[in-house]
């Protein structure tokens, strides 16, 4: 099934991911936008920064990766770890 | 009476009448039972309304309230659309232990006092081990007997509090209580197993993918979600469950983001949205109560359209693993928009279930001033997002092309998986179809501006650090370790060792034995037994002349009289 990339699903040809990826950027833009017009009415006063979601969003996420992957160094085993020990039973 | 009959019961019926009912027949009981249940639900009246003598207690098998119509209406509605997605392709005896399952769901949702919870949370262990068995592999099997022993565990512990709480109070009245003696202390760690909580939090994401397609369904909504109610009825406001809630989300969003099968990815999912309501069960004001009953009732809806998304994909494909999958929307659009649709609401996205339910644990978070506790349900908002909101969709429908190109979900499958989108979607844009029927009054508009700009924010953020992070999230063949690594592999190892120290010890003392015995044998032989030639016997085994015993006997008799005279 060797075809060209222009050939395959809509969503999937260069051109569509790159108009994605813009799409993406104007709505992220669009919501750090909303913040002029729409007042946060934060709990705890840190809300009202401006773009305060966008980064805590963000950087939390960015957090949860990273401690996922340090984690996944202690954690991590091959798929078959515990069935080799049920062949020693 | 039968305005009477617990709508448990009538569920139970159906499981029955599944094994020996045919062709039609079958299916019809499979998809009027559940709704006849449902109907028997909204009979229930406030307050107990069956007493029965029971091995000399007095139990109560029906109390309503609206809290516990909430729960098994879900349970019930769970139970059709579930049935609806299983019985063409579901075995016989996994469609009958389903229902058999939610009954004892149900009859939790009914039960008036504790021996009667006791008894359904029983049924639930047997036929939710049976469904795990009923994946069929090597797998499954050895998964399905961990999985028992775990919750016969936990019921025992369940037990060991009930005893204690009805022989120090005199009581089996399901009130509420805070955990502060040994009795109460075992009851909540009995229920807290089946809610998944840490340590023993690993039986979830070990059992769940192991079932087949239909009966993972089934698995992601009764136990935990009891697990929710019980804690509702028995412990609201007890201040341990939001640190045991925190811990659980967390623990979801970590070892989902570690996770290659896709199962196991919404498995872990579980653990971390049942986190979010036991949080809020800890907070226990009647906003967070509320909350935790609502978001119980939208996470069932929209994990089961999860697991149905990855339960078609895997009947399609036979495979479950990130790695093998990727690329399926091009021709399983339906079930790309439904596991989209879910994913979506698991994220709490406005406009979706997750969003008018979850953000009231959030704001009753704010409302205590509980300020940590609120950022960490932020975070875990956006962790949610990245873990299960696009990861899943992501890996299986989309990534790459993997060459699969199965069909799309079929006909019922199909129509489980809409009924359930459309639920996700209603209760989102109409909240107050759920509020009206919460427990508490509800004073809580979802749709403030301002909120609905900061989950976006929040929410749209995390999707870009999912992007930007992706060659960091590369699948990898592996799995996690978890608590149970304790006695699946280490407890095992101290066995092993154990053994060994012990047949070495064994085998040495035998031989010492065996050494001595011999010993024993030549000395016996030589002295009482026979040798071959009387010089080689010993002194008691030779052959004596007469004479010799007479003259010894004279010595005896005389050495006798010589003692007795003096």
């Amino acid at each position: 099934m060797s075809q060209r990339p222009e050939d395959d699903a809509w969503l999937v040809r260069p051109a569509t991911i790159k108009l994605l990826w813009r799409v993406l950027w104007a709505v992220l833009a669009l919501t750090l936008a909303a913040h002029f017009v729409i007042t946060v009415k934060g709990h705890f006063g840190i809300e009202i920064w401006y773009g305060f979601g966008a980064a805590f969003g963000f950087l939390c996420c960015l957090l949860m990766v990273l401690v996922a992957k340090v984690l996944g160094f202690l954690l991590k085993r091959n798929e078959n770890y515990y069935q080799g020990d049920q062949d020693d039973v | 009476m039968f305005d009477l009959l617990p709508p448990a019961l009538i569920l139970l019926a159906g499981a029955l009448l599944v094994g020996p009912l045919r062709g039609h027949w079958r299916s019809a009981a499979v998809l009027i039972t559940p709704l006849i249940t449902l109907w028997a639900v909204w009979q229930v009246p406030d307050g107990v309304s069956l007493t029965l003598p029971f091995l000399g207690y007095q139990i109560e098998p029906l109390e309503g309230s609206a809290l516990r119509r909430l729960f098994a209406t879900i349970f019930s509605l769970m139970a059709f659309v579930g049935g609806l997605y299983a019985f063409r392709q579901a075995k016989w005896y996994e469609l009958a232990a389903g229902y058999a399952y939610a009954a004892g769901a149900i009859g939790v949702c009914f039960a008036g006092d504790l021996i009667t919870l006791f008894l359904f949370w029983e049924l639930m262990a047997l036929f939710s081990t049976v469904i795990v068995w009923c994946g069929g592999t090597p797998g499954a099997r050895a998964a399905g007997i961990r999985y028992a022993i775990m919750h016969l565990l936990g019921g025992v512990i369940l037990k060991v509090g009930i005893e204690g709480v009805y022989v120090h109070t005199g009581s089996l009245d399901i009130q509420p209580m805070l955990a502060t003696n040994f009795d109460t202390w075992m009851i909540l760690i009995g229920i807290l197993i089946n809610a998944a909580a840490p340590p023993l939090s690993a039986w979830l994401a070990d059992a769940y993918p192991e079932s087949s397609p239909t009966g993972s369904v089934f698995l992601s909504a009764f136990t935990t979600k009891t697990a929710v109610l019980a804690l509702i009825l028995l412990f609201p406001g007890e201040p341990v469950l939001i640190w045991v809630g925190i811990y659980m989300i967390m623990y979801g969003i970590i070892y989902a983001l570690l996770e290659n099968d896709a199962r196991r990815i919404l498995a872990y999912s579980i653990v971390n949205q049942v986190g979010f309501m036991v949080c809020a069960i800890g907070i226990g004001t009647e906003l967070a109560l509320n909350g935790a009953a609502a978001h119980a009732f939208a996470h069932i809806v929209y994990k089961a359209l999860l697991f149905m998304s990855a339960g078609v994909v895997i009947y399609r494909t036979g495979k479950s693993k990130c790695t093998d999958l990727g690329g399926l929307f091009r021709t399983m659009p339906l079930t790309t928009v439904c596991g989209i649709i879910g994913a979506l609401s698991i994220s709490s996205f406005p406009l979706t279930s997750g969003f008018t339910t979850k953000t009231m644990i959030s704001q009753a978070a704010a409302d205590g001033g509980l300020v940590t506790v609120y950022f960490l349900l932020a975070a875990a908002s956006a962790g949610v997002f990245l873990h299960a909101g696009i990861k899943f969709p992501w890996f299986v429908f989309f990534q790459k092309d993997s060459g699969l190109r199965p069909k799309d979900a079929p006909w019922n499958m199909g129509i489980a998986m809409v009924i359930f989108a459309a639920i996700c979607l209603i209760l989102g844009i109409f909240p107050e179809m759920l509020y009206q029927y919460l427990p508490y009054p509800v004073d809580y508009i979802p749709y403030k501006a301002g909120k609905v700009v900061f989950y976006l924010q929040l929410l749209l953020f995390s999707g870009l650090a999912f992007f930007l992070l992706l060659p960091l999230m590369k699948r990898t063949l592996t799995i996690s370790l978890d608590v149970d690594w304790l006695w699946r592999v280490l407890a095992f190892r101290i066995g092993s060792a154990l053994y060994t120290r012990l047949s070495v010890t064994g085998s040495k003392l035998e031989a010492m034995v065996q050494q001595n015995l011999i010993t024993l044998t030549t000395f016996t032989r030589r002295y009482l037994g026979v040798g071959k030639s009387e010089a080689s016997r010993g002194l008691f085994a030779r052959t004596w002349p007469i004479g010799t015993t007479a003259l010894w006997i004279a010595v005896l008799l005389t050495a006798y009289m010589v003692v007795y005279f003096l």
